[in-house]
C-alpha cells in the first residue's frame, strides 16, 4: 500500500532523505546591484529603515520599511523585463501561471573554468558533454550555472569590474536559443549579478540570455547561492515572484528540494 | 609671538569630558546686524544716511542726529589701540574657563571707539585691525589683530575660539571618491588635519585618485554610503567619538541641463534619488554624528569644532533646467539651517558653502566659469580659518546672492530662460 504522494514526500523530507536548500542571498544594502552607464536610470539597492523596534516608536514590536527594485538580491525575471518578451502572453510576474513557479533544475558546474576566466562563456559544446555524463536535460527544466561566484568575498571581487565594465561568467549567444529549441528548458539561471555575462553588450545579440529567454517566455533567476549543494540532475526548484502588478521581477526566496547526498 | 599650536596629546580615558560653555550670545535685533555681516566675513558697521556718522555699537537711530536712516556699510577697519587689559578673574562661566583673556579699547579711524578682544601678538599701543568674527555662540564679537600678519596668529587661543582651523583636527569627508571628496581631503590635510576618514560609497569601484589618497598614513579609509542607515550608524559607533569636523561631500547630480526639471521627465526618481542623498543623507549623518560632536564640543584643543555643507548657490535660487536637483538643494539648505540651530547651543558651527557650478562630469554642457574641485575645498578652508559660516564661491555664486538681495524677481525670470 503506497502512500499519497504527498504524505510520503512529507515522510522524505522528514527523514532527512529529502532535504531544502536555500538558494538565496541575504537581503542587505551592501549587496551590490547591477550598476548600468550612469545616464540610464539606475536600479535601487535594498535599504531598510527602522520604524521601531520595542522603543517610543512601538513600544512591543519591532519592523522596518524598506525599499529595492524589482531587480535587486536574488531575484526572478519575468519575460516583460526584456523588449522581446513584452508582447509575450502572461509575461508579468502577477500573470504567470502558477504552475511555473516549481520546475526541476539541471545544475552544470562550470565553477573550475569559471574561476580560470571570470569571462567564461558556457557553449552547446560543453553542455552536450555535460548530458553525455549526467544524461539530457529534460523538458521545461531550469539550467542554472554554477560558477562559485556566490563564494566571491566582497562586493568588489563580485562585481569585478574594470575599466571596460563588469567580467563575469555567463552563457553565449548560441547555446541560449539551442536550449530553448532543442532541450525545451523552463529558463535559465546565475550566481553572478545578470543571467548575462558581465560582457555580454558584446555578443551578438547582447544581453543574448535576456534576448532569447524572455523572447520565448522563459524566465531568468539571479544571484542564486548553494549551487555546490545541489546534484546535477534532481532537484526540484520553487521559485514564485512576488505578485506586483504587471511587474517586470522581483526578489525571492528560492528554495531547492534535493536528496540527500 | 604665538607659540604655534602643539600637537594635542591622547586624551586621558579616565578623564571626564569637559561640556561646552558658550560665551553671552543674546544680542539686540540691531546688533544682529553685526553677525550677518561676520557671517559672510565682511566688517559692516552702522552709517548714517543723514550725518554720515559711523555708529558703534548698533542701535534702532543714529546716536548724532537721530536719523531712522542708518545703513550697513563696509568701513575701514583699522584703528589705534589706546589701552589693553589682561582679564585674570570673570565670573562668567564660559570667560572663567579660558582666563586669561586680552581685551582692549580701540579708537577707529572711521570713528568709533569700541571695545574688543585683542590677539596676544598686538604690541600695548598702535595701529591694529579690526575683524568681526563669529564667536562659539555664533554671534559677532570684534577682534583687534595686528596690522601685519604674524606667524601662527590662527593658533592663538582667543581666536581659535571665533574660528574652525583644520590643524590637529580629525576630518571625516564623508564621499571620498567624488572629485570634491578628494580635493578636499588634500586641502584638510594640507591645513594640517590630524586624520582625515575618507569615506568610500562604492568599494566596487576604483578610484585611482583615491588609492593614492589612502596610501598617506594620516589617511583611513572608512565605507559609507550615505543613503544606507545603517552604514552610516555602523561608522559613528566605530569613529563618532574622533571626528572633530565633518565635511559632507557626498552630493548626488545626474542628467544633462535641460534633462532634470519637473515636466521635462517622466517619473520622480531621480528626484528621489538626489533627495535621498542630498536631503536625507545629510539628515542620517546628523543624527548618528552630531550627538558625538555635540559631547566633544569642549574637548581639548582640537575639540569638536564644524560642520560643513557643500550646497549649491541654486538652493536659494532654483535652476529650472535641473529643476528636481535644485528642490534637493533647496531642502537641504533647509535641512542644513536645522542643523545650524540644532547645534548651536553647543558651539559647533554649521558651514554652509554655496558654490556656481562645478567643474564635473555632469556639468560637462554647462559653459564656463566653472569652479574646479580644489577651489571649492580652498574656499572652505579659507571659511574654517576665518571662522564664517556662509560662503558663496565663485562669480556666479556672488552674482546670484547680490542679485537676489537687488531683485529676486529678475533672478528668477532670468534662471527660467
Ligand atoms: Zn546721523
Amino acid at each position: 500500500m503506497t502512500q499519497p504522494v504527498l504524505a510520503q514526500f512529507m515522510t522524505e523530507l522528514l527523514s532527512g532523505r529529502l532535504k531544502l536548500v536555500d538558494l538565496t542571498q541575504t537581503l542587505a544594502p551592501e549587496f551590490p546591484t547591477i550598476v548600468l552607464p550612469p545616464e540610464f536610470g539606475q536600479a535601487w539597492p535594498f535599504r531598510v529603515e527602522e520604524i521601531s523596534r520595542y522603543d517610543e516608536r512601538g513600544p512591543a514590536w519591532y519592523w522596518n520599511n524598506f525599499s529595492m527594485s524589482e531587480h535587486t538580491g536574488t531575484h526572478f525575471d519575468a519575460p516583460i523585463h526584456w523588449v522581446t518578451g513584452k508582447d509575450q502572453p502572461n509575461n508579468a510576474v502577477d500573470s504567470i501561471p502558477v504552475d511555473n513557479f516549481i520546475a526541476a533544475a539541471c545544475v552544470i558546474n562550470t565553477s573550475a573554468e569559471s574561476a580560470d576566466n571570470p569571462d567564461f562563456l558556457l557553449t552547446i559544446d560543453y553542455v552536450t558533454r555535460w548530458e553525455e555524463q549526467h544524461g539530457r536535460i529534460p523538458e521545461r527544466a531550469w539550467v542554472l550555472m554554477r560558477t562559485d561566484w556566490s563564494k566571491r568575498a566582497t562586493p568588489k571581487d563580485y562585481l569585478n569590474m574594470a575599466e571596460d565594465g563588469a567580467h563575469s561568467p555567463g552563457p553565449d549567444a548560441e547555446v541560449v536559443p539551442w536550449l530553448i529549441r532543442e532541450r525545451n528548458v523552463h529558463g535559465f539561471g546565475t550566481e553572478s549579478i545578470g543571467t548575462d555575462a558581465g560582457q555580454a553588450h558584446h555578443l551578438n545579440p547582447p544581453y543574448p540570455c535576456h534576448y532569447y529567454m524572455h523572447g520565448n517566455n522563459r524566465y531568468g533567476l539571479q544571484c542564486l547561492t548553494n549551487l555546490d549543494q545541489l546534484p546535477p540532475q534532481g532537484a526540484v526548484i520553487f521559485a514564485a515572484p512576488l505578485k506586483i502588478r504587471n511587474g517586470s521581477g522581483s526578489p525571492l526566496r528560492v528554495l531547492a528540494l534535493a536528496p540527500s547526498a | 609671538m604665538t607659540a604655534p599650536l602643539a600637537t594635542p596629546k591622547k586624551k586621558n580615558p579616565v578623564q571626564r569630558t569637559r561640556l561646552a560653555t558658550l560665551p553671552p550670545g543674546a544680542r539686540s535685533r540691531s546688533a544682529l546686524g553685526l553677525t550677518r555681516a561676520a557671517a559672510e566675513g565682511r566688517f559692516e558697521l552702522q552709517v548714517c544716511a543723514d550725518c554720515a556718522t559711523v555708529q558703534y555699537p548698533p542701535r534702532e537711530v543714529c546716536g548724532h542726529c537721530l536719523s531712522e536712516q542708518l545703513d550697513w556699510q563696509t568701513v575701514d577697519n583699522h584703528g589705534e589701540l589706546i589701552a589693553t587689559t589682561t582679564l585674570r578673574h570673570s565670573n562668567d562661566l564660559y570667560f572663567r574657563e579660558r582666563l586669561p583673556w586680552r581685551v582692549g579699547t580701540v579708537k577707529m579711524a572711521a570713528g568709533p571707539v569700541v571695545v574688543a578682544h585683542v590677539h596676544e601678538d598686538c604690541a600695548a599701543s598702535g595701529t591694529v585691525r579690526l575683524t568681526l568674527k563669529l564667536d562659539r555662540s555664533g554671534q559677532a564679537v570684534l577682534h583687534a589683530l595686528p596690522e601685519q600678519d604674524t606667524p601662527n596668529m590662527n593658533d592663538a587661543a582667543q581666536l581659535r575660539e571665533s574660528t574652525c582651523d583644520p590643524k590637529h583636527r580629525r576630518v571625516l569627508v564623508t564621499d571620498g571618491k567624488s572629485a570634491m571628496g578628494i580635493a578636499v581631503a588634500r586641502a584638510m590635510l594640507d591645513a594640517g588635519a590630524a586624520a582625515v576618514f575618507l569615506g568610500d560609497p562604492t568599494p566596487w569601484k576604483t578610484v585611482a585618485a583615491y588609492d593614492t589618497l589612502i596610501e598617506d598614513e594620516r589617511v583611513q579609509p572608512v565605507d559609507l554610503d550615505v543613503t544606507d542607515t545603517d552604514s552610516v550608524d555602523r561608522l559613528a559607533a566605530s569613529i563618532g567619538g574622533k571626528v572633530d569636523l565633518l565635511v559632507n561631500t557626498a552630493s548626488y547630480l545626474r542628467g544633462n541641463p535641460g534633462e532634470g526639471g519637473i515636466l521635462g521627465r517622466k517619473d520622480v526618481i531621480l528626484a528621489r534619488d538626489a533627495m535621498e542623498v542630498n536631503v536625507l543623507g545629510l539628515m542620517r549623518l546628523a543624527q548618528a554624528f552630531g550627538p558625538g560632536m555635540r559631547f566633544r564640543a569642549a574637548d581639548g584643543t582640537n575639540h569638536a569644532v564644524a560642520w560643513v555643507n557643500i550646497l549649491s548657490i541654486h538652493a536659494l535660487a532654483p535652476l529650472p533646467a535641473r529643476g528636481a536637483w535644485s528642490a534637493s538643494m533647496a531642502a537641504a539648505l533647509s535641512a542644513a539651517l536645522t542643523l545650524r540651530a540644532e547645534l548651536a547651543g553647543t558651539g559647533v558651527r554649521v558651514v554652509n558653502i554655496f558654490p556656481g557650478p562645478i567643474d564635473e562630469e555632469w556639468e560637462q554642457l554647462t559653459p564656463p566659469p566653472k569652479l574646479s574641485p580644489a577651489a571649492v575645498a580652498k574656499a572652505i578652508i579659507h571659511a574654517l580659518k576665518d571662522g564664517v559660516e556662509d560662503v558663496y564661491v565663485g562669480d556666479i555664486a556672488e552674482e546670484i546672492r547680490a542679485r537676489l538681495r537687488e531683485n529676486h524677481k529678475a533672478v528668477e525670470r532670468e534662471l527660467g530662460q
